[in-house]
């Protein structure tokens, strides 16, 4: 990655309050024109993150740098970045154009201008009509929709996005994901979303930062995120798995359940300890002949999509998806091609003993 | 109808608001099979009516009435022309009054009226100017001492208000407080009793609070992001208070005015213990009215007048908050 890319550099960030931490160790960049996502369970300090760069908080050490130029001590209203609240915080005491104009009218930008970009905003939201609502009268969507109206107006070079489809319901927040990713595709600006759900998470980003305890816990693509997590919190908080300690023998041999695997993994030391993850839509259920582990179903749940069954074998509850039924209490063979065998370091907990 | 058989009668009115409320008790039940909500509102309603609508009703009966108890207007024309009582009699006994060189000109009551509504108006300006960026400051959530500084402007009211006025006394006074340090000092004395300033200051101290906590609540109530929404928008710290926080302040400000000006117009007390006497307001003319002169139909002419001049301003003010939260005052 060439260094000019790099619209937003975070460096060795770290928040603390009252001498409690949020955040430590941050390294960060941000590509111009990247739909980035800091994903985390609560209290994980993405918001403080976000909060970070968009100048409300600051960094207890460490610098922001914006287009190559430190910005850690500006306040927000010098940096070219614009925010969507979480809650929206639209002005009650100000009508929909009002709300939109905020930005324009500060910057003192002739009427005419004012109108018309308000205008072209409000077609972009599909929210014409509607400049003279008070924005107490519309409903969650529709506001959601006037923050980011509100934001975009001012053409900044960055969007932060604190959850803003936390409050929607199912569909609309569906409708609202795609909807951001066309904007933002079509308007080629860099996008910055918090959220706790990896389904909006992987739908969305171009990358995805993993955060937990106020630390980076990996960087990448939603696939590489998916296919390749680093370690056994990252597997379990994007996606569902089935994680089993085991060791690995040699380079491109596991040993779990007593058995010897197959896998593509390399670089461990012998016999080290390991976690291993494997997918529920990468264990296939065969005959009890040629599979490797042999095991009864214990429960099946319709899912839509699939059946959810949990099958017990080689004194493990393994998660199974898959797209045919097979009836409770019956016995079946499971196997897994060595591709979908994922094997990971232990973390520092893990190998001190205090699990997850 | 005089004043010495008020009680009794009184006490004939609750005992048949108390016979109202049982029935309308027994009534409830029988109606909704057991006890409704709307029957805890009677001991309220009871309670307004017996306390506040008979009175104000009896407040108009006196205004229009005289001693004897049949209709007039003089109570009024009383109070445009001090001298109209006197004139009245004058004419019975056969005067030509308007040849006659009265030595004022009957004009006190209104004056009173009018230096209360100016000094009640100063007092407010002043509980706004010095209220607001004190309420600014405290609802800051970076300004560690703010709550601690609001419960300082609570103890005060934990006081009698007479004895806080009679506290300003002594350090106002001739050989006050501040006048003996003023001396030792070697600036020599100054006469800071007794003038519409001391008054002032009287007014001002005592109302301060019903300013202070309806702004601070409008402000301390904003959503912080709002600020940060505004900040973000590209408003520095100015930018955002001219227009996020102060607009969305305003209720709390229509409630701060219309909680200072409503007991400024009808002070009394302060203005006998600051001003000497040599201030009368429109609350001591009426008080004066009633307990000294003893004439229960001016005083509630007087009454009535302050009370319709109340009504007129915040009406006023309710144009500027017209869906505001000022309105639960009026």
């Amino acid at each position: 990655m060439s260094q000019e890319n790099r619209l937003i550099l975070l460096e060795d960030i770290s928040k603390d309050f009252d001498r409690h931490t949020v955040l430590s160790d941050i390294n960060l960049y941000i590509k111009k024109n990247e739909f980035l996502t800091l994903l985390g369970p609560s209290g994980c300090g993405k918001t403080t993150m976000l909060r970070i760069i968009g100048g409300f908080e600051f960094p207890t050490t460490g610098r922001v740098l914006f287009d190559g130029k430190d910005i850690t001590d500006e306040p927000p209203y010098k940096r070219r970045v614009n925010t969507v609240f979480q809650k929206y915080a639209l002005f009650p005491h100000l009508n929909v154009f009002e709300n939109i104009a905020f930005g324009l009218k500060i910057a003192k930008l002739p009427k005419a201008e004012i109108t018309s970009r308000v205008g072209k905003m409000l077609e972009l939201v599909n929210l014409l009509g509607y400049e003279k609502r008070s924005v107490d009268s519309l409903s969650g969507g529709q506001q959601q929709r006037i923050a980011i109206a509100r934001a975009l107006v001012n053409e900044p070079e960055v969007l932060l996005l604190d959850e803003p489809l936390a409050a929607l319901d199912y569909k609309l927040r569906k409708g609202m994901q795609l909807e951001l990713k066309r904007m933002q595709q079509a308007l080629g600006i860099t996008f910055i979303f918090v959220t706790h759900d990896q389904e909006e998470a992987l739908t969305m980003s171009d990358t995805i930062v993993v955060m937990k305890d106020g630390l980076i816990r990996q960087i990448g693509t939603p696939k590489h995120i998916y296919d390749e997590p680093k370690d056994a919190f990252v597997a379990n908080f994007i996606g569902e798995s089935n994680i089993i300690r085991g060791t690995m023998p040699k380079d491109k041999l596991v040993r779990f359940c007593g058995l010897d695997f197959e896998c593509v993994d390399f670089g461990f030391e012998k016999d080290e300890p390991v976690n291993v993850l494997i997918r529920p839509e990468d264990l296939v259920i065969t005959d009890t002949d040629d599979a490797p582990l042999k095991g009864v179903v214990r429960s099946v749940i319709f899912k839509g999509v699939h059946y959810e069954m949990v099958i017990d074998a080689g004194n493990y509850l393994w998660k199974v998806h898959s797209t045919v039924m097979v009836p409770e209490n019956s016995k079946v063979g499971l196997s897994v091609v060595p591709f979908n065998i994922h094997v990971m370091k232990l973390t520092d907990d893990e190998l001190t003993g205090d699990e997850l | 109808m005089n004043a010495m058989n008020m009680p009794a009668w009184g006490i004939w009115l609750m005992a048949l608001g108390l016979g109202i409320f049982i029935v309308m008790i027994i009534l409830s039940l029988k109606k909704h099979r057991g006890v409704h909500r709307s029957l805890f509102a009677w001991p309220y309603s009871l309670w307004m009516i017996v306390f506040t609508v008979v009175p104000l009703f009896l407040i108009a009966y006196y205004a229009f009435t005289d001693k004897a108890g049949s209709f007039t207007l003089d109570n009024f024309k009383n109070f445009w022309d001090s001298n109209y009582e006197m004139k009245k009699q004058l004419i019975d006994m056969g005067f030509d009054v308007s040849a006659m060189e009265l030595s004022d000109r009957g004009t006190v009551n209104v004056d009173t009226l009018v230096y209360s509504l100016w000094m009640a108006f100063k007092c407010t300006v002043i509980c706004l100017a010095i209220g607001y960026p004190a309420a600014l400051f405290m609802s800051d959530r970076n300004f560690k001492l703010g709550p601690t500084l609001i419960v300082l402007f609570i103890v005060p009211m934990w006081m009698n208000f007479l004895l806080r006025t009679i506290a300003w006394m002594t350090l106002l006074e001739d050989n006050g407080i501040i006048n003996t340090l003023l001396e030792s000092l070697g600036f020599g004395k100054l006469r800071l009793m007794y003038n519409s300033n001391a008054v002032l200051l009287g007014m001002v101290y005592n109302y301060l609070p019903f300013m202070v906590f309806p702004v601070y609540n409008s402000i301390n109530k904003q959503d912080i992001k709002l600020s940060e929404a505004a900040m973000d928008l590209g408003a520095d710290e100015m930018k955002t208070f001219t227009k996020v926080t102060f607009p969305l302040s305003i209720p709390g400000i229509v409630s701060g005015i219309t909680m200072v000006f409503m007991p400024s117009v009808t002070t009394f007390f302060i203005p006998r213990v600051l001003g000497g006497g040599n201030t009368e307001m429109f609350g001591d003319l009426i008080e004066r009215t009633f307990l000294t002169a003893d004439n229960w139909n001016v005083g509630s002419a007087l009454s009535l007048i302050m009370m319709v001049l109340i009504l007129f301003s915040i009406s006023l003010l309710r144009r500027v908050d017209p869906q505001g939260e000022g309105e639960s005052l009026l």
